[in-house]
């Protein structure tokens, strides 16, 4: 088996080493870098208005593959800039960063926090694609004895834990699961080749596209929270004295970084859960662990270097069940899942067997992107903090005009503009209320194969409802899903999420 | 009335909307056990319960904006939705300038900033992705360059 995985690695980077696809992950690390730096645009916004892009300027699979993941990593390793220095996170799982990252910043240490947290991140990152090449085979050859009844409980497992972890209210969290899940199904019925919940609107016969819904409710989204704020949460931060490298700090904090990549990779690998919980988890091991005299909270190296290992181990971890199960298990990773099926590439144990060159193109162009990244990030500091004086006025109506010409790309049509809008405004509804809407993005995805899969069971079993609980793995599936349905309910009482660093 | 009740009323409502109008499909000649309803059948049906939970355990309402922001808001949107009918038949150069600079205006009212951000925007978009990028953009009306 090892001699396998070498095998596939050597495949991986015949392909991830040529010189083109080399220059596309240095571009797509060092666009995502900025994506991530700027702030208001976390790794799944960013990600969201480059997809239709991308796709529009009709890079081969793998290409667009390598360049995409590679924003994606650059935008996580960017989104700390904006969470030490302006202690505004890019997404949740930046949150974790400030509360240690923007103290520590404030008190004159801020090119330090920035060095070390790059380093923490690509400990984390690169010990997880590691982990990743271990167990996704594994988990392939699992997940081949997976029947239509399987499948359906482990949609069901997604929804429940990425809504219980999502949301502090299981019927907001549901209820935006129900509100994906129900766009999904309007469209041609692929087995019947009847129309449904069209409203008898040709538009809508081919069914909302995913990406329409993803930029709209990430990108538009935030232009109209900034317009709500005025864009006053920005531009007041720390300043960036001098750049070095804090050896000391690096290796004070070598066995944090170790813990938190095994916490975050397993957090990730769990579906549903993703990169909030990894940070969050580790950072609260971590800080248990220092005790009181461990100041965290007071920016201490530690604080700094667990969520951030945390974080990025996460991200590596949940790709094994998007790439082996087609379920993703955060918001950034439905995007990635969404970059995946628009390149006509349907994750699951097939993935493995018949498109080996993507899956080990994709794990050795990780691999690379991690060192070009780490190696980009300390020397070119400066030029990246210099990105975070984008002022508002000017970076969200260019978010806005890059979405709109992506989806217009698409299609070529007014009515996905107009249905990206009115999902720009439900999402601002959403988030007001604090309904989560990634599970919103996860049912649109998810919605046609959970059906496909119920029904697939039924008809193997006549439509004898207790064959979706018949075998071990099922009744497993339920039964984790129920609990990461109903455990948040009990342990929120036990667990506070810290709250951001007030000035 | 806490915004969450309004809310999960009109969740509710859409919800058996939704239901209604699943009702409504028709199945092919081949149906299998659970057949084309059954699933938006079953979404539906779990939305309009939790509409329910949220109309009777509403948690505290978020502060909404003021009178002026929401009007701001609403001009976005507005800005937005003609923008997109603007795109196709106007070009890119036009509609883009003005959308953005009226949106940069929402954020930050700044006459000057606000037409540079427009201006800007629009020039500069426009290189990148007719000549970077290679897509098929039209500068001005079809009709006007012929």
């Amino acid at each position: 088996m090892e001699i396998d995985i070498l095998s596939n690695l050597a495949l991986g980077f015949s392909i991830a080493l040529s010189p083109y696809t080399l220059f596309l992950a240095v571009v797509g690390c060092f666009l995502g870098t900025i994506i991530g730096a700027l702030p208001g645009l976390g790794p799944s916004n960013g990600v969201a208005i480059l997809i239709p892009i991308t796709f529009a300027l009709g890079l081969d699979a793998t290409s667009a593959l390598v360049l995409m993941t590679s924003v994606y990593y650059g935008a996580m390793y960017g989104g700390r800039i904006s969470s030490i220095l302006l202690n505004i996170p890019g997404d949740e799982p930046a949150l974790m960063t400030t509360l240690d990252g923007y103290p520590m910043a404030k008190a004159g240490r801020a090119g330090d926090a920035l060095v070390l947290s790059g380093v923490a991140s690509f400990v984390g990152a690169f010990l997880a694609t590691v982990g990743l090449m271990l167990l996704a085979p594994v988990l392939a050859r699992v997940a081949f004895m997976f029947g239509p009844a399987e499948y359906f409980a482990l949609y069901l497992l997604a929804f429940c834990t990425l809504g219980g972890m999502a949301s502090n209210n299981q019927a907001k969290a549901a209820l935006s699961s129900c509100i994906g899940l129900g766009i999904a199904m309007v469209g041609v019925d692929d087995s019947s080749g009847l129309p449904r919940l069209t409203g008898g609107n040709l538009h809508l016969y081919d069914g909302i596209d995913f990406l329409v819904a993803i930029v709209g409710l990430f990108a538009i989204t935030e232009v109209f929270f900034f317009i709500e704020s005025h864009g006053k949460d920005s531009s007041i931060g720390v300043k960036l004295e001098k750049v070095t490298i804090p050896w000391k700090d690096i290796w004070v904090t070598r066995w944090t970084m170790l813990r938190c990549t095994v916490i975050g990779f397993i957090a990730g690998v769990l579906p549903g859960a993703g990169a909030s919980l990894g940070s969050f988890l580790a950072y609260t091991t971590e800080k248990s662990i220092a005790g009181e005299k461990g100041k965290f909270g007071t920016g201490v190296p530690k604080g700094v270097a667990a969520p951030e290992a945390g974080n990025n181990a996460a991200a590596g971890g949940a790709l094994v069940p998007m790439l082996t199960l087609g379920v993703p298990g955060s918001g950034t990773t439905a995007v990635l899942l969404a970059l995946l099926v628009t390149l006509n590439i349907t994750p699951g144990p097939t993935l493995f067997t018949e498109n080996p060159d993507v899956v080990w193109g994709l794990i050795a162009t990780l691999l690379i992107a991690n060192v070009v990244l780490l190696l980009m990030n300390v020397p070119m500091m400066r030029i990246f903090v210099r990105i975070l004086e984008v002022p508002a006025w000017l970076l969200l109506p260019g978010v806005t005009m890059v979405s709109f010409v992506g989806i217009y790309s698409l299609s070529g049509s007014y009515f996905d503009l107009l249905l990206m809008v009115c999902f720009g405004v439900l999402g601002y509804v959403l988030r007001k209320l604090s309904i989560p809407t990634v599970p919103v993005i996860l049912g649109i995805l998810l919605g046609g194969h959970m059906e496909t899969s119920l029904r697939r069971a039924m008809v193997l079993s006549n439509g004898e409802w207790t064959y979706l609980f018949s075998s071990p793995i099922a009744i497993g599936l339920w039964a984790a899903a129920v609990a990461g349905f109903i455990a948040p309910l009990f342990l929120r009482k036990v667990i506070k999420k810290p709250q951001r660093v007030e000035d | 009335m806490s915004s969450d009740r309004i809310f999960g009323l009109i969740a509710a409502v859409v919800a058996l909307a939704y239901i209604a109008s699943a009702t409504q499909i028709k199945s092919g000649f081949m149906t299998d056990p659970v057949g084309p309803k059954g699933f938006p059948l079953l979404v539906g049906s779990v939305a309009a319960v939790c509409a329910m939970f949220m109309v009777f355990k509403p948690d505290e309402s978020p502060t909404w904006p003021e009178l002026r922001t929401l009007g701001s808001l609403l001009l976005s949107v507005v800005v937005l939705v003609c923008y997109a009918y603007a795109l196709k038949p106007l070009g890119f150069l036009v509609p883009t300038a003005l959308a953005a600079g009226i949106l940069s205006y929402q954020i930050s009212p700044g006459i000057k900033s606000s037409i540079g951000a427009g201006l800007g925007l629009s020039v500069t978009l426009f290189v990148i992705f007719k000549y970077a990028l290679g897509l098929g953009l039209y500068a001005f009306p079809k009709w006007l360059i012929g």
